[in-house]
């Protein structure tokens, strides 16, 4: 091996690391609310969601341009190409209210209610 | 069209800032270029297969793929820093010029410059898939005007003329001091890196500890205002962390810091004894 392989060996146990710590995620029942994202429109503007449980929040992208679903507050983010549709596992959450937004449509908003 | 250039612009600084840093760390090391235009070619190649693929990734491991590779780049970016700076410890006097003959700075330089390339690689496959996707949709949805596109590539230019600037910057500074100052950057970058791979592992579901929240400071600094995203960038600002990230956080300065005062001590040793 050279000598230049030592980042390299590092970056892929890391990589292995990583991908295995994950793979045991359990198999998914979960409840699944479903939003829409259309050029600038979040839909519904008050998503519920159940607090305190898994569920998946499967956002579609039904307009043209791409989109990202972003919450600071929950820390996730999403970029989704017009037309394509993508999901967030969401492991548990406690009951309160979270802001959401667009990334790419500044202008669109949306309140996240987990109870 | 202003829309446009504000997100282009706020996506290539996030990545064009870290690259700036590194490329000012390692200023003096022999070959270099020829590694950070690969690391530029790969980390924009893999843009393009994460964009590219971006529903496979998000669905695999029951739909936290995305979480587990940014937390698996960002970890990889955050382990060459470390090493980074370890050896800078040993070697940036070397470099800097005051010892001019020593000749292992040079010798182990190229391996230097790989963990670099990889390093600047992970920050443009980390920021630039959402970049990749937004362009991409602008120019393929054949809806949005000229004016939208030439927005967004002006966005782009303006994001790198800042990072260039910024660089040139940190480069002019004084090379007895530019190491310490590089040095300083990059242990509170691969800091905040590290923390942003915890809260990732955290949303997968891969740490299930310390998920409280430290504090709220989203009322004097915002997390996604200017000022917000620019010190996310630079030392990983997030208004809410969790108790996880923040313990992660100190942890990585903890052993940055351990590290290098330890490789700054063996080559004094080695020095003595030579």
């Amino acid at each position: 091996m050279s000598r230049s392989s030592r980042p390299f060996r590092l970056a892929a146990a890391a990589l292995l690391a990583a991908s295995w710590g994950a793979a045991s995620a359990r198999a998914d029942d979960m409840p699944v609310i479903k939003v829409e994202m259309r050029d600038g429109v979040i839909l519904p503007a008050t998503i519920e969601v159940p607090a305190n449980t898994r569920f998946k929040l499967e956002i579609s992208n039904t307009g043209q341009s791409p989109v990202e679903f972003e919450s600071t507050e929950l820390k996730r983010e999403k970029a989704l190409a017009g037309g394509s549709t993508s999901a967030i596992v969401f492991r548990t959450l406690d009951p309160g209210t979270y802001q959401v937004f667009d990334d790419f449509h500044p202008e669109a908003k949306a309140t996240l209610v987990a109870k | 069209m202003i829309g446009a250039f504000i997100i282009a612009f706020r996506e290539v600084i996030e990545a064009g800032l870290i690259i700036s840093i590194v490329l000012a760390a390692t200023r003096g090391i022999p070959g270099r270029m020829r590694w950070v235009l690969l690391g530029v070619a790969g980390g924009l190649v893999g843009a393009g297969l994460v964009a590219l693929f971006a529903e496979t990734i998000s669905d695999a491991f029951e739909g936290s793929g995305q979480d587990i590779l940014n937390a698996a780049v960002l970890i990889v970016a955050v382990l060459l820093l470390i090493w980074h700076n370890t050896w800078m410890s040993k070697h940036g006097k070397e470099l800097a010029g005051e010892l001019r003959a020593a000749g292992e700075a040079v010798r182990s330089g190229e391996r230097e410059a790989a963990a670099l390339s990889i390093v600047v690689g992970a920050a443009i496959l980390r920021e630039g898939a959402e970049l990749v996707l937004f362009l991409y949709g602008l120019v393929a949805s054949g809806t949005s005007g000229a004016d939208i596109q030439f927005g967004a590539f002006a966005g782009i230019g303006a994001g790198i003329l800042l990072s260039a600037v910024t660089y040139f910057g940190l480069a002019s500074i004084p090379s007895r001091y530019v190491f310490s100052i590089t040095s300083a950057l990059i242990i509170f970058l691969a800091a905040g890196l590290a923390s942003q791979a915890a809260q990732f592992l955290a949303n997968a579901g891969v740490v299930d500890v310390l998920g409280q929240t430290l504090w709220n400071s989203s009322g004097v600094i915002a997390e996604n205002s200017w000022p917000g995203r620019v010190l996310h960038a630079l030392v990983g600002y997030t208004d809410r962390p969790t108790a996880l990230q923040g313990l992660v956080y100190v942890g990585t300065i903890a052993v940055m810091v351990g590290l290098m005062q330890w490789s700054a001590a063996d080559k004094r040793r080695s020095v003595r004894t030579a």
